[in-house]
């Protein structure tokens, strides 16, 4: 293998770690609000660690700025749905867990 | 280097299934609805993965427009759900 190889590998294996982490998040957290909390961030960084990856394996081409543009929009629009679901959520009135509290 | 992107592959389709059952048992709209935009998120990397995996990188055109429109479902559904109606008079 080559070292570029090597540093690709490196950035998808984080990527992946941080899916994984953020699926587990997903499942065993007590609330809504701490579920998108642990999804809100561990997604974000683990698509943009796999797709820095993909660039460092492709090299220079225009798939590269693609790639490029995918991470740049889901980091616009990854965070902005999250509030929006969020103030809905504390709007419409969900109750918020607290210490002690039964899972819901 | 193609055996790294089948085992990144494998690992964020195991992923998308186990989130599934947030989405199908999560009690509530608000769980179910942050679930399929996990999973749209999942499936924008997967993707691209699966575009590098078949050395068919013309997958990402693909992966752009359904996260566009992934994004748009999420504001659509997270505005609707807020404030009851779509469209305000």
């Amino acid at each position: 293998m080559l070292a570029i190889d090597v540093v690709a590998t490196m950035f998808l294996a984080a990527g992946a770690f941080f899916m994984i982490t953020g699926t587990i998040g997903l499942l065993k957290f007590p609330d809504f609000y701490t579920r998108m909390h642990a999804t809100g961030k561990c997604d974000t960084l683990g698509q943009i660690l796999i797709i820095v990856g993909c660039m460092i394996y492709e090299g220079f081409s225009l798939i590269t700025i693609k790639l490029l543009l995918v991470s740049a929009f889901y980091l616009l629009a990854g965070p902005a749905g999250g509030h929006a679901l969020m103030k809905a959520a504390y709007v419409t009135g969900l109750p918020v867990w607290k210490k002690g509290d039964k899972r819901m | 280097m193609i055996i790294t992107f089948l085992v990144v592959g494998i690992i964020i389709a195991s992923t998308i299934l186990v989130c599934s059952y947030r989405a199908i048992y999560g009690p509530g709209t608000f769980n179910r609805i942050v679930a399929a935009n996990v999973i749209g998120t999942k499936a924008i990397v997967l993707l691209i993965v699966v575009g590098y995996i078949i050395e068919r990188p013309q997958f990402i055109d693909i992966a752009l427009m359904y996260a566009v429109i992934a994004f748009m479902g999420t504001i659509i559904i997270a505005k609707y759900v807020e404030r009851g109606e779509l469209c305000s008079r």
